[in-house]
């Protein structure tokens, strides 16, 4: 079974993925080396990173020296495809005109969807993330604790490859032994930033990122990943062996041909794929969950974009892995007799208490950093450090004025000149030209260091989105509405992590570029630019008070599943791929069992 | 004042997001204040899904603008700003000048502002060549146009009637310093050594951290 059209779907399938990214991805990998017979729906088109990216371009190559446009706002390198803030003929809107009330929504059409560009931080969630409310009074309980995800971290390590390395600090889990790979070595500003901000008491230790530091081991890593499942070990261990190393160059945001970092078109759907239990019908934008006349979902309603024809395919399973909005956009257009309000929506709360992360960040000159012996600060295509949250006593303690913490990110170093390299160098020389300039550019190249907050959303009563009542898409869908506000918990939050960048810059001895924000609220980065966009499908112990119980099963349909971000009920500043994957796992674990028990 | 369409915060954000993950600094110069930007008409850009392996040249996805005085003007100014020296060539040698035009002739928003800046600020140049020196800017000796310069060079010294016309010398070096530093040759210049594939990454040499007082 393999990449197909429509016209060559089955009668029916035991399980339909809404979506390819890291939870169809998962879901689908999960549910097909357990031997379920699977149909993927991925709205964009087929996607090869092998022979599509741009390894080693230069900027000079691109149009605009590769820089940012509305086509292509991540520049014009950015592996993604027919996306980006909008998508051309679907569009979204805001409820509200207030410029602070606005949501961006980031989409991506492609195989593997936004998978194939992430930033690629993987952390888990610790111990109060699960339980925030428990700890704190704000926001909702998970259903699970750590140590019922935990495993599926484990696992989703090994089968991925992550580098990064354990710590022992609070609520920021180590994983067991052989599940990480070797970080990398720490460039010179991520070195100068961890001696300096020692002092400040903020721990500068390596990133957890979806890329191989090492080739994977095939020979162990497939038999602890499948226990008693000799198929699935050597699909995966043939999957890992086509997989190489890192070699130290070209940004992860671009993809990766040789396959060194995680994307879902290159780990989870080649070995899927090469199980035979999977079709994928790219171009396939699901509109609507078809039910029967006894609740239970029978299948979706899809538009093939190729010919603009409508196709209903069948299983005993319906999982919407679709992106949190999208799958929540879904379920609201399916309406039946049953479900006037969207299908699995008697709780009302389809849609309700989504969240993005925090964003806010500050960046500095640092004269230490002037004129280095030149050296190769490339690396691994992203971050190689970062600081957990830190204050968690501080904060418990009411001390802060805001109830959630945030981890930092820096940008720094040598990396591959573009646009920004030179630019605006004007108040540090004076307006230099000619041979002059030339010294000053090399002087302050790699001189610069930016510090971006990640921080966690508390779940608020007037973020969440509905159907626009009156604006479809361009295939007659009826498009997402977006309510968005920040509580004064992010805004001060924002305004804590502005005023911490300050001092680490200073620390080093260096310039803040301008001035932390007095306004929290001018601090924060728009809701939904983060791009960590979860919940609208919350799980939890309560029917009446949730959509999707532990297993991201509805509860009001049993044979439909959320395996998206949707169920996320907090949003922990950790980024939230690695537990998308490890909760789409689990799920995928509990309807392979059902199914098998004939429940589904 | 026209808006520069990347001002100096977004541009270290843009420098930091070229390399650094994807996610980690919003690349986006040109959104509108509050909401996202509305995306492009389709046929007016690249779109949404240009071949990414092809080497563009200025010309190949929209009409230039510079006719070949402004063509020669543009060249000119690039060298003053980026002269030929012992690491590095100068930004005409290496089509700086025509990377600008494919710049303010793109049909994104923010182009459109830099290309009037542009194309008033060149004919500025020759005009206030020829009312000092009696000539075009391209034919004056490098002491004739640094006299010019000096005087443009950095907007918070420009005197009131060389505001605008030091606004211009501001974006220009911009664009003349984005547009060579991004080159093959600029790379080298600028000491860029990466873009090559390693069996290993081992951190910066000893001599970095000695310098940094870290070794």
């Amino acid at each position: 079974m393999p990449l197909i059209t429509s016209s060559k779907t089955q009668p029916s399938y035991d399980v339909i993925v809404v979506g390819s990214g890291a939870a169809g991805g998962q879901t689908a990998y999960t549910c097909v080396m357990e031997g379920a017979k699977v149909l993927m729906l991925e709205a964009g088109r087929n996607y090869t990173p092998e022979t599509e990216t741009p390894m080693f371009q230069n900027n000079s190559q691109a149009p605009l020296r590769g820089g940012s446009t509305p086509d292509k706002p991540f520049g014009f390198y950015d592996a993604t495809i027919d996306g980006g803030w909008q998508v051309p003929g679907e569009p979204y809107t805001s409820a509200s005109s207030d410029p602070a009330r606005q949501f961006w929504w980031w989409r991506a059409r492609m195989l593997g969807g936004r998978t194939n560009h992430w930033g690629r931080i993987s952390l888990r969630n610790g111990q109060y993330d699960f339980k925030p409310k428990s700890r704190d009074g704000l926001g909702f309980d998970w259903p699970i604790n750590y140590e019922d995800v935990a495993p599926y971290y484990d696992k989703v390590e090994m089968l991925i490859g992550v580098y990064g390395d354990n710590n022992n600090l609070e609520n920021t889990p180590d994983s067991p032994a052989g599940c990480l790979q070797p970080p990398p070595a720490m460039r010179a500003g991520e070195q100068l930033a961890k001696a300096r901000a020692k002092k400040l008491g903020l721990p500068v230790i390596p990133i957890h990122r979806a890329v191989l530091s090492i080739k994977q081991d095939a020979e162990t890593l497939p038999k602890k990943i499948h226990p008693n499942n000799p198929r699935a070990q050597k699909l995966l261990a043939d999957s890992m062996r086509a997989r190489q190393a890192c070699f130290w160059a070209t940004p992860c945001g671009r993809g990766c041909s040789i396959k060194a970092n995680y994307q879902s078109t290159t780990v989870h759907l080649p070995p899927a794929l090469a199980s035979g239990n999977l079709d994928i019908v790219p171009n396939a934008m699901t509109r609507e969950v078809t039910m029967d006349a006894n609740g239970k979902a029978t299948g979706v309603i899809y538009i093939d974009k190729t010919t603009g024809q409508e196709h209903a395919v069948k299983a005993k399973v319906v999982v919407l892995a679709a992106s949190s909005a999208e799958s929540v956009r879904i379920m609201l257009n399916s309406k039946s007799a049953r479900f006037p309000n969207g299908v699995a929506n008697s709780s009302g709360l389809v849609g309700k208490y989504i969240m993005d992360t925090v964003g806010a960040s500050l960046s500095g000159h640092i004269p230490a950093l002037e004129n280095l012996p030149l050296h190769n600060e490339d690396g691994a295509g992203g971050a190689h450090v970062y600081v957990p949250w830190w204050l968690y006593k501080e904060q418990l303690a009411g001390k802060l004025g805001f109830g959630r913490g945030y981890h930092i990110e820096f940008g720094s170093g040598r990396q591959m000149p573009g646009m920004g390299t030179s630019a605006g160098l004007e108040s540090l020389t004076n307006g230099s030209y000619g041979r002059q300039f030339k010294e000053d550019a090399r002087r302050y190249y790699g001189a610069f260091m930016g510090f971006a907050g990640r921080g966690e959303m508390i779940p608020n009563e007037d973020s969440f989105c509905d159907i626009d009542p009156e604006v479809k898409d361009k295939w007659g869908i009826p498009v997402l509405r977006f309510h968005w506000k920040w509580s004064e918990h992010e805004t001060r939050q924002a305004k804590h992590m502005q005023e911490t960048f300050a001092q680490v810059i200073e620390s080093m001895g260096g310039n803040i570029r301008s001035k932390p924000a007095e306004d929290g609220a001018k601090a924060i980065e728009p809701g939904g630019k983060i791009i960590h966009e979860v919940g609208g499908t919350i799980m939890g112990a309560d029917a009446k008070k949730s959509v999707t119980n532990q297993w991201c099963q509805t509860w009001d349909v049993k044979n439909l599943f959320v395996t998206d971000g949707g169920p996320f009920c907090s949003n922990a500043d950790k980024n939230p791929t690695l537990t998308i994957m490890a909760l789409a796992w689990r799920a995928s674990d509990y309807i392979v069992a059902e199914l098998k028990k004939g429940n589904l | 004042m026209l808006r520069s369409p990347m001002d100096r915060r977004e541009a270290i954000k843009w420098m930091l997001t070229a390399a650094a993950s994807a996610t980690l600094f919003n690349a986006s110069g040109f959104a509108a204040d509050g909401g996202p930007p509305p995306s492009m008409p389709a046929g007016v850009g690249y779109g949404t899904d240009p071949d990414l392996l092809k080497t563009y040249k200025p010309g190949d996805l929209w009409p230039l603008t510079f006719n070949e005085a402004q063509r020669q003007n543009a060249a000119a100014l690039c060298d003053v700003i980026i002269p030929a020296d012992a690491k590095g060539p100068s930004a005409s040698s290496v089509r700086v000048h025509e990377f600008i035009d494919e710049w303010i002739s793109a049909p994104y928003p923010g182009h459109q502002d830099d290309r009037a800046l542009i194309v008033e600020g060149l004919a500025w140049l020759d005009t206030e060549s020829q009312k000092r020196f009696k000539g075009d800017f391209v034919n004056l000796v490098p002491r004739q146009k640094n006299a010019i310069c000096d005087d443009i060079c950095y907007v918070p010294r420009a005197k009131p009637e060389f505001r605008k016309a030091a606004q211009f010398f501001k974006r220009y070096r911009d664009l003349t310093a984005g547009g060579y530093y991004s080159t093959p040759e600029g790379m080298k210049d600028i000491g860029y050594v990466g873009n090559v594939a390693l069996e290993k990454f081992e951190g910066p040499p000893p001599e970095v951290l000695r310098k940094l007082g870290l070794a």
